[in-house]
């Protein structure tokens, strides 16, 4: 079986990577994993005001800021991608199949 | 080679409203750090004006301030470790340091713009974005003109700036496929900078300015495509007649308006322009738009107006652009060529849907219609309703004013 973690909270903390790194119970975590050899990828992601969300509707691409706020969505994938920058972000998102009646949000990883 | 105080003076103003978009343009392009360009921009006018007095007004002063700012983000990036790659990057330009470059600059003023009103962005981090990177507004004058805090435009302003280095947002012009979408963005917000300071008769009228000189640029960098000329037009069209709108503080209605108070060498200019966007036959919202306003601007009285031309001109935008306001224009123009029933029914029609509730200029319409067929008590009623919607004091006179009049 293969599973993805989403990690949610509600962005009012947001510890830096560093802070993060030197935290005993993320440590401990990372170290978990390790030992149990079950990460296959992993990235954190960019608080939200970094997101953008992107819709097809009748071959028209629909670009917004923020997240998807109607949260009647719910995460039904997450794929990776590696890309040169935000535009081509947004045309990969625009075609996939989902995002003709419900919506691709594109994060980026926090590098 | 010495140059007078004053002349510095006028020459670095000048300079400052034609060049500062390019010079943080280009300094952007050259190290993609919006602050750092921003800081170094700022230095090289300062430069400009304590050497230009010793050194004389150099003959190209966007040459000249360019060269200065990006010797100043050389030195500033020399000093930081994490600098030096961008400094790689800088080093290729610098090589001829202190002299203007040979060719051209490049004008990358285009990129900038469509950066600042890439559609990731939220749409009041857009107007900010533009008015600070290209037309070099304050963030305080920024804040003044859209009545909000200086903090929390700054922190739009550093928001946006993050996001866009953060979400990966590329520093270019779209390719053609992107590029209506996108170039109805970069217009969306240079007409709401311009309305923002049309709607205000004094403390916040040099956007209008900033949005026409921002428009003239975009169609200047962009001369195959029309609806930047659509958009200076219809600016160009409505700021000549800014001076009638309003007397002492009340409305003043098109057609109660003072046309002889008309900027006629300003209509004059809308309509050339204009013409030139329509010779390129490709239509679009702010050319129909421009129609309009020089339908009106050419019409020496409403009587002599050509209303059916006007509306047939709101029937085609609303087909480009279908929004309710514009339904509401149309029939306000069919009971002008067309008689008020004509008219009162369309108006009635938009009521029912619903899809202005609370718009003041609904039941306003309504009730000037009503007044013009003679149905008085009716026509009271929707006065009164109006002016409870009406959003500002000079809404509120006009309407108190036409109240008092039935």
């Amino acid at each position: 079986m293969k599973y993805v973690l989403l990690i949610c909270d509600d962005e009012t903390r947001s510890p830096s990577k560093e802070e993060l790194k030197a935290d005993p119970t993320h440590q401990a975590w990372e170290a978990d994993l390790e030992r149990r050899g079950v990460e296959l990828f992993g990235a954190r992601l960019r608080p939200t005001a970094a997101a953008t969300t992107v819709r097809s509707r009748n071959g028209e691409t629909l670009v917004a800021d923020g997240p998807f706020a109607e949260t009647k969505d719910f995460v039904g994938g997450v794929v990776v991608v590696d890309c040169a920058d935000l535009d081509e972000a947004i045309e990969i998102a625009a075609g996939h199949l989902y995002a003709q009646w419900g919506s691709v949000e594109i994060r980026p990883v926090w590098e | 080679m010495t140059a007078p105080e004053h002349a510095v003076r006028a020459a670095v103003d000048a300079a400052y409203r034609d060049e500062w978009g390019q010079v943080v343009a280009t300094l952007i392009g050259l190290t993609r750090d919006w602050d750092l360009a921003e800081d170094c921009a700022q230095d090289a006018f300062a430069a400009a004006l304590a050497t230009w007095p010793r050194d004389g007004i150099p003959s190209r002063p966007g040459a000249w301030l360019t060269t200065a700012a990006r010797n100043r983000a050389t030195d500033r990036l020399r000093r930081d470790t994490a600098g030096n790659a961008k400094l790689r990057q800088l080093a290729i330009l610098a090589r001829d340091q202190g002299e203007p470059p040979v060719g051209e600059i490049p004008d990358d003023r285009l990129r900038l713009i469509f950066t600042c009103c890439h559609p990731a962005l939220p749409f009041e981090a857009r107007v900010a974005l533009t008015l600070r990177t290209l037309a070099g507004l304050s963030t305080a004058e920024i804040a003044k003109a859209f009545l909000t805090a200086e903090t929390t435009m700054a922190q739009r302003l550093v928001r946006a700036k993050r996001k866009i280095a953060e979400a990966g947002i590329p520093y270019r012009v779209p390719p053609a496929e992107l590029l209506p979408e996108r170039l109805a963005s970069v217009l969306a917000v240079l007409y709401l900078i311009f309305n923002e300071g049309y709607s205000d008769q004094d403390s916040r009228r040099a956007l209008t300015a900033e949005a026409i000189h921002l428009a003239r640029v975009l169609a200047r960098l962009m001369p195959h495509e029309p609806e930047p000329l659509g958009l200076l037009a219809l600016m160009l069209l409505n700021e000549a007649r800014r001076a009638s709108r309003t007397d002492d503080g009340v409305l003043v209605t098109l057609e109660q308006q003072d046309r002889s108070r008309w900027d006629r060498a300003l209509i004059a200019e809308g309509v050339a322009v204009l013409d030139q966007a329509l010779a390129m036959r490709r239509g679009g919202p702010y050319q129909v738009q421009a129609a309009i306003a020089a339908c009106h601007a050419a019409a020496p009285d409403t009587a002599s107006t050509d209303w059916p031309q006007i509306a047939a001109l709101y029937a085609e935008l609303a087909r480009m652009a279908p929004s309710p306001v514009v339904d509401l224009n149309r029939a306000v123009a069919v009971a002008m060529s067309e008689g008020v029933p004509a008219g009162l029914a369309l108006v009635d029609e938009l009521a029912r849907s619903g899809r202005l509730d609370g718009y003041y200029l609904l039941p306003a319409t309504q009730a000037d219609l009503l007044r013009r067929d003679g149905r008085t008590a009716e026509a009271q009623a929707a006065y009164e309703e109006a002016l409870r919607l009406a959003p500002s004091e000079a809404e509120r006179r006009y309407l108190t004013g036409r109240l008092n009049d039935l």
